[in-house]
Parts: structure tokens; C-alpha cells; sequence
């Protein structure tokens, strides 16, 4: 299995250079991966009811994530899906995007995402499946984008990766807590040790984040937006991705952890009821599009909802439901997609108000779209039916009032899917025919292929329903865990299923007949839905883009002042926080060391301090740069009888030369530069007075304690003891810059090379001067 | 084995210095550079190899014993940023060959950009705090001359901010290392991590550790102090940004994690958790900064911000699985994120600006170019199976781990943000279609240089791919460097000699 996934890798990889060498056909000789695919897949059916097919390749044992696969029946089915409408697509794309410059990377995006979407359903190891999980998001954005020169595109493929990326980030913190409340990631052992994670504390956070990365990714209530915006793709991707696969890994996801998380009431609650709600809220925002795509779209988001909600329920009835639910959904809805992009390509027209009659024209894709309209619409002899009615069956039977208020929705949805139906097929195809910007004809063989097979399917499985019980009995048997009985039949006798199908049709056919009535009465809750979860997603981005630059005016201002205010402030924070804590010792030894030194100071050491003070409050207030400067070398020679009169001559000589020559530098610097006064206002100096002050503080607080712990031993002491026996010399400090710490030296060495070095370069080199020249 | 350990700082210090005699030649400065850029790698391959065959490595200079000289010391952790470095320091000089103009080049480019990598290695080899400080002042004046060489007014601008800003740094670095001695008596970081526990107070210690972590925080650009970055990175050319993104402000970082897990682990509650807090606070900020920019360098340079947030996370998590997770980040975005500039280098070079508003059309154009922008960029997101993913998997897995849920809530939400940032430049420089009012010059005789171009910034996008999908040596290997790096013992022992 990881060879299939790792061919379409590879394939993809290749895409964009064979599409040059193959030209036109290279859509056809694509497709043999995919349709090969498929059949391998198919070949697994007859051994899925013994033991599934398993394979493991490890990739990083240390934090347990293998490459491995698991092919049961839910695995096989997704996958089974994805490489045969992976074919049907592959082969489309080649006509509708017909002699686009980009072509090539259209099917290296194509073929990534299937093989990923591949992964994300063979993989047993959950961290492997958010990998996968992830790339198809990815491959998701890069296909929505493929029209990258409209606002629209970028727009919705933007949309749609960050809404599933943030559910997905959740999820991954979901999924890494489930692996270490579980101790495993594997999915296979995971399932077994449902009863440990439920009784665990962590069990509801789990359950909240891998929902929030099911939801966004299929699109449910309130994150259902971005499917229909994702629209924006170009009518292959949409009928792939954004209807028969990826939207609903999220879906596959639930079925797959539901052994370890379902069954407890806050899953049903969470997942039975966003599930309906979205069932319900999609079929309804459905009949108000008029653009075919963007009703397909919300019937998708309403058929999400109802194999979601059938996942809530969780009763082997429902989840029978749900798989044959899921077959019939991607065989009609893929097939409507590509007959609504064969429409849109051969027309020009996508409002189906403004299309009408063209089954004359284009006879075949009417025929596969007007098959899965019916099937879509839940007429007995389409598979749809069998599926409608497994879900109703399962449904009808269950206890309380929840189970009587989704049997309203469920019925309620699909008379809306009726009408969906029979706006995406009856509209364009039947009825008077209607002047079109292109002049319609039938789209080329590659783009008819699709609708027909699919229809085909849905026929066959339809009026032999039997035929799918080897492919969807494992399905329900691996998300249950246990040995069921699916029966598919076309008739089950009189019961009340076939009572409310019934119903359903005949409703759904006067909703559709009074449709222009129905959008009057739909009219104000429409206007309502403007102020929907669309706006907030807008609203956020915006309020997130606002804060962002507010935040960043606030802190980058651009003025150096600010930015050293904030620095010492910060440390001064941090540090006085600390030396609070310390704050009953820290006086204590200030006590002491005070009365203990007091009377040790002499009368020359207040003198020196009052220079200092006196040099620094000349520099603040000096009004020239020349006399700053000249303060500041008061201060600077201050500091040097300090070290005089602490016994350390060398230093002050060498302070004594530095403070001197900057003095001599700077005034012969400043003496060819302007003169302006230094002018600060009274509150900026009494601010800077503050923060200085305050750091002096904690510095000096900082001195003081460090000094009362002097005494202790000290390499010091070794310098001393060895610098002429050891280093031949009898200046330690000579010794200790160029032997002991010799290589300190080469450093600053290369320092003032470089300095030297950058000076005389700043100087020649005026790069920008010469370009304004 | 032990010359290993000079190596990395003699080789480009020696390339430097001939360099610097060579003066007139162009030819000879890029001869000696590519040289020492290669030589430089084999050093630190094989340095890299030793250590992680052998053990910490350890050279007393001068053959003074530890810890009264200066002791050079390579752990699996020093190695391995010493191996990065020498990685980035070859693709970028490569890619200065053809992205360079000739004014810089001729006034001391090459040399200075090699002595900024032997600041580098310094920095990451030495084993004493204040040869540490030396070396911080290599780097600070090689980076300074390089960000002001050329000296346009911006540049300028930029430089004055970056300057000041870092010299704060080091005051603040000096001053807590003059105290630091005064208390302890030692320099040698190995010696200080067993005088700290016995002689020194512990919450002295701690002040003095929030000193350190002020005064390196300014150096790796963390909340609140990172305004140097933002303010000077988007300014001199892109090579040289490229550099300073992969390199300054990690060793910042290095220098954080190497003080507190072998010096200050004496109140970790205390002193981890403020990192902890910082790390959270500098996540969000540096996403939302590079948010709200609209320049591609701008945008990457506000968003290294952001990227040093979840390294230090892993410092503050500190547990063997955070640091390790912490170390291999350091590596993937050294990686990411100076290939990010390199890519934006050679936009530079095809369109002559940054600005978002101006740009358009790569996608179609220059399709290997996208490539690597959208590995590099998604990497940086943290896009599965990219090398940023499994750093983020695994600092999310240390956060769970220990129960500290809201910086997991922090850091994925910001990966979040990143990818939208990347997004940004994505659609702005590649999807949208270029502003019609802006004739797009065909590339002509920039054509050959761009593709050597290319090969620098290949190499570093399939880095990022190898590591991720490559991930399990990384991670093994970044596990063992961690535990050397909790288990003081080896490396105190080898710089000790006890």
C-alpha cells in the first residue's frame, strides 16, 4: 500500500515534465495510475471479511509513528472511491482545461492529492494520517488557487486552508493526547481501547479538538462556509475534492475513532446534533443558489451533515445507513459536478435560471446528470433510494425525541434535495432552450466519460442493490467491530421508510413546482444568513489583521528611545521582582554592611562621588554636544580615582588614557558637524530620570549583594601564585591578556580589525550616493 | 582529534586575515572564501561526527588547566550548530558569488563575512563566559560592518537601531559576568555549574540569571526586546540578511539554553516558567508583526521573532523531549528561514523590489522558484512532512506532556498565523498577477547568475524536505545532544578533567 501511495507521489512529481512530453494525451495515460489503483483496490473485497490486509514500515520509532496501513472495509471503500473518480477526473481534467498554459501542475496537484487522500484512509497510525491529512489541505489550497490571477480564487483557497488548518492544529493536539491517554497511535489498537480513553479525564478535550478537526474539514456548522467559496476551483477539482473525497475525511475520521470515542452521550449530543443542523441548514441555503456549482456545493454541506449525523447516532442501522449513504453520495454528486462543469465549459452559463433544453445538445452528459439527479432525489430504481431508505429504516426505529426530530430533518432535507435535483438536471437540460454566451454542443469524450460511468453505476447498483453488499457490509462491520448483516434490497415491503419516501417525493416535487414561492418565504431567514459564520471568518481576519498592526505600531515605533526604555525597563522588572523576594535578608545585610563600613569612609571619598554626581548631572544638563562631552570625561576621570584609590593603578591609567582620548576624538569630530542644542522636554527628562534611577537601583542593590559574598575563593588566587613561575612574567595583568586568557585577546584583536577595517570601508564605499549621481 | 575543536575558529579566521592581505583582488577574496567555506564544512562535519562518536570534546588554550585558562568544548549541541552553521555559511557565500554587487565585494565582504562565522563558532565552542562575551563582540562588529557596508540611508538607519541596541546587550552581558565573578570566583562554565550550587545563594543566582537572560534575549530577539531585529534586517542585501537570520539571533538562543541548563537549573520553576511566559508573548508578537508587514523581507524578518518563541519554549518546557525538540527547531529554522531570504534575494534580483504591491507573477514565471519558496515557507508553517512540522509535533508532545496546555494552545494558533504570513507573500508574489502599470524586465543577462542562484536555495528547500521526512536520525541524535545537555555531568567532566 505505501508503494500505491508513494506511485502517485512520484507520478505527481513528474506531472508538469511528462505533460510537456505527452501533450494532449497526457490526461488519458495519467489516468492509468489511478484506474490501476482502483482495481487494486477492488481486488481486496473478497478478503475482507477474513483478517484485513496490514503493512508497516517504521519512519520514527522514537516517537512512535510508523507507515502503516490498514485495508478494512472503511479503508477500502474511501480508497476505492478516490482512485475511481481519481480516473474519471484525471481523464476529464485533460478536456475541460484543455490547453491551459499550466496544465502540467493541474495534474501534479491532482495526483498529490490523491495520493494523500490515499494515505489519509490506509493509514493505521494516527500522526501518519494527520500528515496526510495536512497535504491534502494543502494540495486542497493549491487546487482552489489554480485560477491564481482572480481575487475570488486566492481568496477562497486562502479561506479554506486556514479554516481546515486551525481545525486541523486542534486536532493534532487532540490526536496526541488520544495517543498518550490510549499509549498507542496505532489506529488498530486505539479501537480496542475505547473504555480506557472514555473513563479518562481528558476524554472530552480529546473528543472536542479531533471533532473540531472532523467539522471544519466536512464542512459542518458553523465552519461550512468554505466549501461553497471553494467553488472557485475549477469544476474537476470541485467534483473531487470539495464533494466526493476529501470533504469527507472528516467523516472517514469520525467512523474511524468512533470505536474509541463514540457511544458516550456527549458524542452523540456533539456529533448527532451539528450533524443534523447542518443536514437541515445546508439542503435550505441549497435552494437558494442559483449558480449550479454553489447548489451543488450546500447540498454537499447538507449531505456532510447527514452522514455525520447517521455517525452520531451510532447504532448499527445508522452506520449501515451512513456507508451506503456515502456510495450513492459520491456516485451522483461527482457526476452532477462534472456535468455542471461540462455545462459551464461548453455554455459559458452557470445560473440554471438563464440555461434551459440542452439535452438535445449535449445528450450524453444530460443523460449522466439527469441519473444522478434521480439518484440525488431518492427515486426508487437509483441507488440513492436504497441508500434514502436505509436511512430512514434506521432512523424510524430509534427511541426518544431525538431520534423523532432527525427523522423530521431527514425527511425535510431530502424533499430539499429534491428540489436541488431537479434544479441542477431538469433546469438546464430540459424545458425551452435558452440562448446561451457559447453556442452549446456535447463536451468531448474525456469530459463525457464521467457522468455516464458514474450514472451507469448508479443504475446497475440501483436495480441490483445486492451488488454493494460486499463493499459496504465490511464497511459497517469495521466501524462497529463486529459481524453484521447488511441487507440492500429494492423492496422491503410497506413500511413506514417507504411511507416517508413517499412523502418525501411527493413534497419535494410541490416544493419544486412552488419553488419561486419557496424563495419568498425563505427570503428573510436568507437575510439573516448574510450575517452568518462567512462574516465572522471576515470579521476575524480583520480584527486579527487591525490588532497586528496596532500591536506593531505600538511596539516597533521606530524610536530608539522608546526601545531602550522598554529594555532596561524589562530588566529592571525582572530583576527587582527577584531582589523583592529577597527583600527582608536584602535589608538586613544592607543594615548591616552599612554600619559595619560607615565609619571606614573618608572624607576624599564623599569628594569623588560628588564629582560624579555633579559630571553626570552636567551632562544631562549641558545645552552643547561639546560640553556633554567634556562632563562626560569628568566622569569618566572620576571613575578612575575610584580605581586609584582602591588600589588598582594600571586601570586607572588605562581609564585616565581612554577617557582623555575620547574627549580629544569627539571634540574633533563634533567640530566639523553642525551645531544644534540637545533640547529635551521636562516630563521626557524626568521620565528618562525615572528609568535611569531605577536601574541604578537594581544594579547597585545587585553590587552590594554580590559583595557581601567576597572572600571565596578565586581563580584569582592562581594567577597570582603562577603568573612567573608559569607564565615568565611579572605583570599578572600582562600575563593574564596574553597567556592565561590569550585567546579573550585574539578576539578583541579581530574586533579592532574589523572595526578598522569597517571604518575605512563606510567611507569609501557610498553605494547609494553613487546610484543618485 | 582535538585540533577538531580549533578548527572552526582558526579556519575563518585565517581566511579572514589572508583575505584582508589580498585586499585588491576580487578573485583571490572569493577563492579564499569558497575555500574557507568549504574547509569550514569538512571541519565541522568531522567535528560533528567525533562528538557524536566519542563525547563531549574538550581543549584547555594554551594548555592552562581548567578551569584557570580558557577551555574550548564541544557537546553533541555545540557540534551540531557549529555543522548548521558551516552548512549556511557555504550556501550563502556560494550564492554571494553571483548575488553580490562589486562594491561590496571589493570592500571587505568575504572577509568580514568570515570573520562573523568564526564569532559564530566561538560563540557556540567556547566554554567560558567571558570569552563568550569576546566573542558576542566578534559577531556584534563583523554584523555591524556588514549591515552598514554600502551605506545607503536606510542601511544607516537600520545599523544605528542595531548597534545600540546590542551594546545595551553587552553592558548588560559584562556587568552580570563582572558579578557573576565575584561571587564565584570562576569564569569556566563547567566549574560555575558546580560553584553556583554550593557557594552562591540560589535566588542571587537567579537574579543574576535574569540578567543573563535580558542580555541575551536582546541578542536573540526576544518579547520585549527584540526591536533591533524588525528595525535592520530588511535593509542590507539579501545575503546578508540571510546570514543574520540563520545565525545572530540563534546564538542568542544557544547561549540561553547553554546558561540555564548548565548554570541556572537551581530554581527552574522560577526561572523556566518566566521563560516560559516569554516564549508565549514572543510567539504571538513576532506572528502578528510579520502579519501586519507588506514588504517580503519585512515580513521574514518580524517573523524570526515569532520562530525563536518556540525554540525557547522548548528551553522553558526543559524536559528531555522539549529540549531535543528544541535543538532540532533551531536546525530547521536556520534552515527555513534563511533560504526564505535567499528566495527573496533573487526576487530582488528579477524585480528590483520587495514591496508586495509591486510584485506578481512568480508562479508562472519561475516555477522552480515557487517550488522552493512554498517548501521552504510551508516548512516554516509547520506543513506535514516537512522538516517545521515534526518540530512543532514534538514541542506539542513536550507541552502535553507536561500538562502546560495553554503554550500548546499558543504555539499552534501561531502556526496558524505563520502559514497565513507565508500565504501572504505567496499570493502577493507568486499567485497575483503583477501590476500591469509595472513592466516586468526580462530577466536577460541576469539569467545565469539566478540560476546559480537556485542551486543554494534548491539544496537548503531539499533540506528541509530530508529532515522532515528524514526525520527519526534527526530527532535520535537531537534526544542525545538533549541529554547531554541534562546530564551536566559528561561535559563538566570533560572540561574539568574529573
Amino acid at each position: 500500500m505505501l508503494t500505491a501511495i508513494c506511485s502517485g507521489f512520484i507520478l505527481a512529481a513528474l506531472a508538469p515534465w511528462a505533460h510537456r512530453r505527452l501533450g494532449d494525451k497526457s490526461g488519458w495515460i495519467f489516468s492509468l495510475l489511478p484506474l490501476g489503483l482502483f482495481f487494486y483496490f477492488m481486488s481486496h473485497i473478497p478478503g475482507l471479511g477474513q483478517a484485513a490486509a496490514h503493512e508497516s514500515h517504521g519512519w520514527i520509532p522514537s516517537l512512535g509513528i510508523a507507515l502503516s496501513f490498514h485495508a478494512d472495509g472503511l479503508a477500502i471503500l474511501f480508497a476505492a472511491l478516490i482512485s475511481g473518480i481519481g480516473f474519471l477526473v484525471t481523464v476529464y481534467s485533460g478536456g475541460y482545461l484543455h490547453g491551459h498554459p499550466l496544465l502540467g501542475r493541474w495534474y501534479a496537484f491532482l495526483l498529490m492529492f490523491m495520493a494523500s487522500m490515499l494515505g489519509v484512509v490506509l493509514s493505521n497510525n494516527i500522526i501518519a494520517l494527520f500528515v496526510f491529512w495536512e497535504l491534502t489541505s494543502l494540495s486542497s489550497y493549491l487546487l482552489i488557487g489554480f485560477h491564481h490571477r482572480e481575487e475570488e480564487s486566492r481568496y477562497a483557497a486562502l479561506q479554506a486552508l486556514l479554516v481546515t488548518g486551525l481545525g486541523g492544529l486542534a486536532m493534532l493536539a487532540g490526536l496526541v493526547m488520544l495517543g498518550m491517554t490510549a499509549g498507542t497511535l496505532e489506529l488498530s489498537e486505539l479501537t480496542t481501547r475505547g473504555d480506557l480513553v472514555r473513563n479518562q479525564p481528558e476524554y472530552l478535550p480529546i473528543l472536542i479538538l479531533v471533532l473540531l478537526g472532523a467539522f471544519t474539514k466536512s464542512a459542518q456548522i458553523p465552519f461550512h462556509f468554505w466549501l461553497p467559496n471553494a467553488m472557485a476551483a475549477p469544476a474537476p477539482a470541485s467534483a473531487y475534492l470539495h464533494s466526493s473525497t476529501m470533504v469527507k475525511a472528516g467523516v472517514f475520521l469520525l467512523a474511524r475513532l468512533s470505536p474509541a470515542l463514540g457511544g458516550t452521550a456527549a458524542w452523540t449530543g456533539l456529533v448527532g446534533t451539528i450533524g443534523a443542523a447542518t443536514f437541515l441548514l445546508g439542503a435550505f441555503l441549497a435552494v437558494q443558489q442559483h449558480a449550479m456549482k454553489r447548489l451543488l456545493a450546500y447540498s454537499t454541506v447538507s449531505a456532510l451533515g447527514a452522514m455525520t449525523m447517521l455517525l452520531g447516532v451510532g447504532t448499527p442501522a445508522a452506520v449501515k445507513a451512513m456507508a451506503a449513504f456515502c456510495l450513492a453520495h459520491a456516485l451522483y454528486k461527482a457526476a452532477l459536478f462534472l456535468a455542471a462543469g461540462a455545462v459551464d465549459h461548453e455554455t459559458g452559463e452557470r445560473d440554471v435560471r438563464r440555461l434551459g433544453g440542452l439535452a438535445g445538445a449535449m445528450p450524453f452528459t444530460a443523460a449522466g446528470a439527469s441519473i444522478a439527479a434521480l439518484s440525488m432525489a431518492g427515486i426508487p430504481l437509483f441507488f440513492g433510494f436504497a441508500a434514502k431508505e436505509l436511512v430512514y429504516e434506521s432512523l424510524v426505529h430509534g427511541h426518544g425525541v431525538f431520534s423523532i426530530i432527525l427523522t423530521f430533518v431527514a425527511v425535510a432535507s431530502s424533499m430539499l434535495f429534491l428540489v436541488v435535483a431537479a434544479c441542477a438536471a431538469y433546469l438546464p437540460f430540459f424545458g425551452e432552450k435558452k440562448q446561451t454566451p457559447k453556442h452549446p454542443h456535447e463536451a468531448p469524450w474525456s469530459m463525457r466519460l464521467g457522468p455516464l460511468l458514474l450514472g451507469f453505476l448508479t443504475v446497475v447498483l440501483g436495480v441490483f442493490p445486492a451488488l454493494a453488499t460486499p463493499l459496504l457490509t465490511p464497511v459497517a462491520e469495521s466501524i462497529l467491530g463486529a459481524h453484521v448483516h447488511l441487507h440492500l434490497g429494492l423492496w422491503h415491503g410497506v413500511s413506514l421508510a417507504l411511507t416517508l419516501s413517499t412523502v418525501t417525493v411527493a413534497g419535494g416535487l410541490a416544493a419544486f413546482w412552488k419553488r419561486e414561492a419557496l424563495y419568498g418565504v425563505f427570503a428573510l431567514p436568507m437575510r439573516a444568513a448574510q450575517w452568518g459564520p462567512a462574516r465572522w471568518y471576515d470579521w476575524m481576519l480583520q480584527g486579527m489583521m487591525d490588532g497586528a498592526k496596532w500591536q506593531t505600531r505600538v511596539l516597533q515605533s521606530g524610536y530608539l528611545r522608546y526601545y531602550l526604555i522598554t529594555i532596561i525597563l524589562t530588566t529592571v522588572a525582572v530583576m527587582g521582582a527577584l531582589l523583592i523576594t529577597q527583600g527582608a535578608g536584602l535589608a538586613a545585610m544592607l543594615l548591616r554592611r552599612i554600619s559595619a563600613t560607615i565609619w571606614e569612609l573618608r572624607y576624599y571619598e564623599f569628594g569623588v562621588a560628588a564629582i560624579l554626581v555633579a559630571g553626570i548631572a552636567a551632562v544631562v544638563h549641558s545645552r552643547t554636544k561639546l560640553a556633554a562631552v567634556a562632563a562626560l570625561g569628568v566622569v569618566g576621570y572620576g571613575i578612575a580615582i575610584v580605581f586609584v584609590i582602591f588600589g588598582a593603578p594600571d586601570l586607572a591609567m588605562t581609564q585616565f588614557l581612554i577617557e582623555t582620548l575620547t574627549v580629544i576624538l569627539f571634540v574633533l569630530v563634533f567640530y566639523h558637524l553642525p551645531q544644534f542644542s540637545l533640547r529635551a522636554s521636562s516630563q521626557a527628562v524626568a521620565r528618562n530620570l525615572a528609568v535611569a534611577v531605577a536601574f541604578g537601583v537594581v544594579m547597585g542593590l545587585l553590587t552590594l549583594i554580590a559583595a557581601d559574598l567576597r572572600g571565596r575563593p578565586s581563580v584569582s588566587q592562581f594567577f597570582l601564585e603562577h603568573s612567573y613561575d608559569m607564565g615568565h612574567g611579572r605583570n599578572i595583568v600582562n600575563v593574564i591578556l596574553v597567556d592565561f586568557r590569550g585567546i579573550d585577546t585574539m578576539g578583541e584583536i579581530t574586533v579592532l580589525a574589523v572595526a578598522a577595517v569597517g571604518a575605512y570601508s563606510l567611507l569609501k564605499l557610498r553605494l547609494g550616493r553613487r546610484a543618485d549621481k | 582529534m582535538k585540533a577538531l575543536l580549533v578548527m572552526p575558529i582558526v579556519i575563518p579566521l585565517v581566511g579572514g586575515a589572508l583575505g584582508l592581505v589580498a585586499w585588491r583582488s576580487r578573485a583571490a577574496q572569493r577563492a579564499l572564501a569558497a575555500c574557507g567555506a568549504a574547509a569550514l564544512l569538512l571541519a565541522a562535519a568531522a567535528l560533528l561526527w567525533t562528538v557524536d562518536r566519542h563525547g563531549v570534546l574538550a581543549v584547555q588554550v594554551g594548555d592552562w588547566p581548567a578551569p584557570f585558562g580558557i577551555t574550548l568544548v564541544a557537546d553533541l549541541f555545540a557540534a551540531i550548530m557549529v555543522f548548521i552553521a558551516a552548512v549556511l555559511g557555504a550556501c550563502v557565500l556560494f550564492y554571494s558569488f553571483w548575488a553580490m554587487d562589486s562594491g561590496r565585494e571589493s570592500y571587505g565582504y568575504y572577509p568580514l563575512t568570515l570573520v562573523l562565522l568564526m564569532g559564530v563558532n566561538g560563540a557556540f565552542l567556547t566554554g567560558d563566559v567571558f570569552n563568550l562575551y569576546v566573542w558576542f563582540e566578534v559577531m556584534l562588529m563583523a554584523s555591524f560592518v556588514l549591515l552598514a557596508l554600502g551605506g545607503d540611508r536606510p542601511q544607516l538607519e537600520g545599523a544605528i537601531k542595531y548597534v545600540t541596541l546590542n551594546l545595551v546587550s553587552s553592558a548588560l552581558f559584562l556587568a552580570a559576568t563582572g558579578i557573576l565573578y565575584g561571587v564565584a570566583g570562576t569564569l569556566n562554565m563547567a566549574d560555575l555549574a558546580g560553584k553556583l550550587g554550593e557557594n552562591v545563594a540560589p535566588r542571587l543566582t537567579t537574579t543574576l540569571a535574569m540578567l543573563y537572560l535580558a542580555a541575551f534575549g536582546i541578542k536573540a530577539g526576544l518579547f520585549p526586546l527584540f526591536f533591533w531585529l524588525p528595525a535592520s534586517y530588511h535593509t542590507p542585501p539579501p545575503a546578508v540578511s540571510a546570514i543574520f537570520a540563520g545565525l545572530l539571533t540563534k546564538v542568542g538562543v544557544y547561549a540561553i539554553i547553554r546558561v540555564f541548563t548548565l548554570m541556572f537549573t537551581l530554581e527552574t520553576a522560577l526561572t523556566h516558567g518566566v521563560i516560559l511566559v516569554l516564549a508565549a508573548f514572543t510567539m504571538v508578537t513576532g506572528v502578528l508583526g510579520a502579519a501586519a508587514q507588506n514588504d517580503f523581507r519585512r515580513i521574514l524578518a518580524f517573523h524570526i521573532v515569532s520562530q525563536i518563541g518556540y525554540i525557547i519554549m522548548g528551553l522553558g518546557l526543559y524536559s528531555r523531549i522539549a529540549l531535543a525538540g528544541a535543538i532540532f527547531f533551531i536546525v530547521h529554522n536556520i534552515i527555513a528561514k534563511s533560504n526564505l531570504f535567499l528566495v527573496s534575494g533573487v526576487v530582488h534580483r528579477l524585480r528590483g523590489t520587495g514591496d508586495l504591491k509591486q510584485l506578481g507573477g512568480l508562479y508562472e514565471q519561475q516555477p522552480a522558484l515557487s517550488i522552493c519558496f512554498m517548501v521552504s515557507a510551508m516548512a516554516l508553517a509547520g506543513i506535514p512532512p516537512l522538516s517545521g512540522f515534526f518540530g512543532k509535533l514534538v514541542l506539542v508532545i513536550a507541552g502535553i506532556q507536561a500538562g502546560a496546555y495553554v503554550i500548546v494552545a499558543v504555539s499552534l494558533l501561531v502556526s496558524i498565523l505563520t502559514l497565513f504570513s507565508m500565504t501572504k507573500i505567496w499570493a502577493g508574489g507568486f499567485w497575483k498577477p503583477a501590476p500591469e502599470e509595472r513592466d516586468v524586465p526580462p530577466p536577460g543577462d541576469a539569467t545565469h547568475a539566478i540560476r546559480r542562484m537556485m542551486i543554494p536555495v534548491a539544496l537548503l528547500a531539499g533540506l528541509n524536505v530530508l529532515f522532515g521526512v528524514g526525520f527519526e536520525p534527526c530527532y535520535a541524535m537531537a534526544l542525545r545532544a538533549a541529554d547531554q545537555l541534562l546530564d551536566k555531568q559528561a561535559y563538566i567532566a570533560a572540561v574539568l578533567g574529573t
